[in-house]
């Protein structure tokens, strides 16, 4: 078993000239909650986009548990483990909630059927949709969404949403999720509950988190260990404590005066 | 379990018409009280109807636009005709013979899917579209032009005779088997998934081009058989009658029944096909073209008011349900309201702008979501 | 020598056929499927202004006329009511109004061809090979008109407003720019120029009938789709080049056949190796 979760070696990037990321290092163990902050436009969704598949990294390396997953597809990334949520909501808006998480459910192996298997209605088909469902209502049920499970996602309010996509990105049955951006757009009274469900996921289903985030407090509230980003570059690294203090990141944040 | 019975029904309700429509005019046809003509035009509404329910496979449930269907029934039609001929030989049947060739003629276009399919894994909206129109004339041109097919004089097939209609029926059953099965399993969910979000279904793990693909090969082997249907029903076949604007009939057929909706499709595509069977058959000459004039203002006529946002509130107020709840004063009930299984037909008709036909993603995002942050 | 010369004066036909559809895509991000149409509606135009009084300035003058005046009601009546609903909704709408203009000038003019006399240009021979005037002349003038829209775009108010639209639409309308205005003088302005290509279109066939817009529309189409759709520079440049592979193959006896196979397949293998076109902007999904 490898010693950590996540782990990546000079990860880089560069778009045309402009290096977006640069010699990023993450060291994440497991059932860690891992803050990336930074200011806008510091790299963090594009290291997000690095680790899912959506950009291939020009420099360096991935591991996942000590398996190299640079450069596959992201549906493969998904299926060895990494899922994640969207600092814009995507969810399958015109699909009703508990849909939203069938998709995420489908591609565990024990629920595998053919396509064949599906258009002619073999008794494998009914099995697995029924074990589908069960786990689905049970996962919904975990986030408080069981009621609305047949209404369409969109009209879900916003809190619900962001919980929804949570949980269908469990239910692809990671070993390491990815937040980006949680609370944006909550009140603070959201954002503690956001901070409970984030803690309640780690817990329950023995998660490790990696997550962006503004909002400081939601940051220093749960998050173990965090790393700086600022111009595509590792600013700062270590315990919350440590990090928030660091003079070089708060000018990084209020400026050079 | 009220709400069980009652969902059940709705799922059949599409096999339950082409059932019944089947059962009540084969006994016409065998005690003798069914004119030629509606026979022609049953076996047309046959063929419509499979292109219209698999086209919205495509259109309403992967959300990706094309305008060549009727260049796989192209395929069909000529390969099949092929096919007959040659089978003939050896089988004494002709209904063996149709069907076997009606399998083969599917299976020839379905590979040509398979081909069409390998663009609109790296091409989006429009692009596409326009890969599909061309794939259509491209298949017409060809045909015309090559030397086994009768050129521009047609290829002549035997022709099936008036019974062709029940075959055609028989063959609208086991596709709608086939689709409804695959849309309400998850590969069904996988689909509308990718036609969503894309980029949510791929972090989600659904393998995109494996689904892209299947949709367009399983789309065209049913356009090839409803070709094989035509070639059988019409003789000689025209490389004419397979041109974009057919290909253009067909969509309209899906985007008029609501896309996403296969009962929609069936209903649709039988009720154009009697508009246009009953204008072809009484305008001549020149007045022929009140035949397109007609189709053309019931479409814009349909559309306008069916999606022009200044008619919103006009359509919430009259629309078929809220007639309906009226006529039959049905309490709404919440157990029936939130059936298990999501309706399909709460799809709305339309495919958001990032989704179908525009390449502009960003902008249309940061206008729904306001509340989202500051970057 | 000669067939390039004709190919070339094809292309710049649908060089200015494909920049209706290319402005018309790029401002109210639409496909006009009916703007075949409008130059079916300009040859009967020429038509019946040369039979009423013969004389060919005053026919072009009305096929501009004509085809701006409906480009911008069928703009009015059929589009902007569905401004903000579905793409696909438009472009059924705009597949409706194409069968509408059809039946409408097969209802008055009947479903025969019928002959258009313009003007007769005669030919002209250089050495060994002999041109027709008439696509010279369709070239030079096809060449100023391309060259004044891009003046036009490029230095007016207007035109830069168009370009703004272009690129976001929201973004332009809170810049006060009066979008509906805007978008009404692209159809008018793509409608125009689906005139002078019915109007060069009759000196090269001279000949019309209710469908004679289809096939350039659909080529033209692919010439914007080939050369990036939006992108002005781009229609020109995949004009001229379907004009000129056109002719050419026409000219070989063993490919004539397979003409529109060829167009096709080019645009087909150009799409799988440029997905935006030739002269497309990639715009890369923000997640």
């Amino acid at each position: 078993m490898a010693e950590y979760v996540l782990e990546t070696k000079n990860l880089g990037i560069s778009f045309g000239g402009l290096k977006a990321a640069q010699d990023v290092n993450l060291k994440i163990k497991k059932n860690q909650i891992y803050g990336l902050i930074g200011p806008n436009g510091a790299g963090k969704t594009t290291v997000f986009n690095m680790l899912t598949g959506v950009y291939k990294p020009t420099t360096g390396e991935i591991y996942l548990c000590g398996e190299r997953i640079d450069g596959h597809g992201q549906e493969e990334i998904n299926h060895k483990g990494i899922a994640r949520t969207f600092q814009n909501i995507r969810l399958f808006n015109n699909m009703s909630v508990i849909r939203n998480v069938l998709v995420g459910l489908a591609n565990q192996p024990e629920y595998k059927c053919s396509l064949a298997t599906s258009m002619f209605r073999l008794p494998r088909h009914f099995k697995v949709e029924k074990a589908m469902r069960d786990r689905a209502k049970k996962l919904l049920d975990i986030f408080g969404l069981l009621e609305e499970r047949n209404n369409l996602a969109c009209n879900l309010p916003y809190g619900k949403q962001r919980k929804l996509e949570i949980a269908r990105a469990l239910a692809t049955n990671p070993k390491l999720l990815l937040l980006d951006e949680p609370a944006a757009g909550m009140n603070p009274q959201e954002t503690a509950e956001l901070m409970d469900t984030i803690r309640f996921v780690r817990d329950h289903f023995d998660m490790t988190i990696l997550l962006i985030e503004h909002d400081m407090s939601l940051v220093a509230g749960i998050c173990e260990e965090i790393t700086v980003l600022n111009f595509g570059q590792t600013l700062a690294h270590g315990s919350v404590e440590d990090v928030l203090h660091d003079p070089e990141v708060i000018r990084a944040y209020l400026g050079d005066d | 379990m009220a709400s069980r019975k009652n969902f059940k029904f709705k799922y059949y309700v599409s096999y339950l018409i082409v059932a019944v429509a089947l059962i009540l005019f084969t006994v016409l046809q065998l005690t003798g009280g069914l004119k030629r003509s509606t026979a022609n035009l049953l076996a047309e509404v046959g063929y419509s109807v499979i292109l219209a329910v698999s086209l919205n496979l495509v259109v309403g449930f992967l959300g990706e636009l094309s305008l060549g269907h009727a260049g796989f029934m192209c395929i069909g039609a000529y390969l099949g005709t092929l096919f007959m001929k040659v089978l003939s030989g050896f089988i004494p049947s002709h209904l063996l013979c149709l069907i076997i060739s009606m399998i083969l003629g599917g299976l020839c276009a379905a590979f040509f899917g398979f081909i069409v399919g390998l663009p609109a894994l790296r091409l989006k909206g429009d692009y596409l579209a326009i890969v599909t129109l061309a794939f259509g004339e491209i298949v017409r041109n060809l045909f015309k032009n090559l030397p086994w097919f009768g050129g521009a004089m047609g290829y002549t097939s035997k022709g099936y005779g008036s019974t062709l209609f029940i075959v055609a029926f028989v063959a609208v059953l086991v596709m709608l088997f086939v689709v409804q099965n695959l849309v309400r399993s998850k590969h069904g969910r996988a689909i509308t998934a990718i036609r969503d979000n894309e980029i949510a279904a791929r972090a989600t793990g659904v393998n995109v081009t494996y689904y892209k693909l299947a949709v367009f090969v399983i789309a065209a082997f049913f356009a090839g058989v409803a070709g094989v249907i035509y070639a059988n029903y019409t003789t000689p076949i025209l490389y004419s009658f397979f041109s974009y604007n057919y290909s253009i009939e067909i969509l309209v057929m899906v985007v008029l029944g609501s896309m996403g909706s296969i009962t929609g499709s069936i209903v649709a595509a039988s009720f154009l096909t009697c508009v246009n069977f009953y204008l072809k058959t009484n305008l001549t000459g020149d007045m022929a073209a009140l035949k397109y004039l007609v189709y053309a203002l019931i479409l814009m006529v349909v559309v306008i008011f069916g999606n022009a946002p200044a008619l919103r509130g006009f359509r919430e107020k009259y629309n078929i349900k809220a007639l309906f709840g009226k006529f039959f004063r049905k309490k709404p009930n919440p157990a029936t309201e939130r059936n298990d299984e999501g309706s399909w037909d709460r799809i709305p008709t339309k495919i958001k702008m990032d989704e179908l036909l525009s390449v502009d993603v960003k902008s249309t995002e940061s206008v729904q979501d306001p509340d989202k942050g500051e970057k | 020598m000669s067939t390039l010369i004709d190919g070339l004066s094809l292309g710049s036909i649908y060089a200015l056929i494909a920049l209706g559809y290319t402005m018309v895509y790029g401002i109210a991000k639409m496909l006009n499927f009916a703007h075949g149409d409008i130059i079916m509606v300009g040859t009967y135009a020429v038509l019946t202004t040369m039979a009423l009084c013969g004389f060919p300035v005053v026919a072009i003058v009305a096929a501009v006329i004509v085809c701006t005046i409906l480009g911008v009601v069928v703009e009015k009546v059929a589009y902007k009511p569905l401004r903000g609903a579905s793409p696909l909704a438009v472009l059924i709408t705009a597949i409706g109004v194409s069968y509408l203009l059809q039946s409408i000038a097969q209802l008055i003019y009947g479903a025969k061809p019928q002959p258009v006399n313009l003007i007769n240009f005669g030919h002209v021979t250089f050495g060994s090979t002999t041109l027709n005037i008439s696509t010279l002349v369709t070239l030079c003038v096809a060449a100023v008109i391309m060259a004044g829209l891009t003046i036009f775009i490029k230095k007016t108010k207007t035109g830069r407003a168009m370009i703004a639209v272009s690129e976001d639409r929201g973004a332009a309308e809170l810049m006060g720019i009066p979008v509906n205005n805007v978008i009404t003088l692209t159809f008018g302005i793509g409608s125009a120029l689906a005139a002078a290509a019915s109007v060069f279109y009759l000196l090269q066939i001279p000949a019309t009938s209710p469908t004679v817009g289809s096939l350039p529309g659909i080529k033209a189409f692919t010439a914007a789709v080939i050369g990036g759709i939006g992108s002005i520079p781009g229609a020109m440049i995949g004009g001229i080049l379907l004009g000129v592979i056109e002719k050419v193959c026409m000219s070989i006896p063993a490919l004539n056949p397979y003409t529109t196979a060829i167009e096709f397949s080019l645009l087909i293998v150009i799409l799988l190796v440029k997905p935006t076109g030739l002269l497309g902007k990639k715009r890369r999904e923000k997640v």
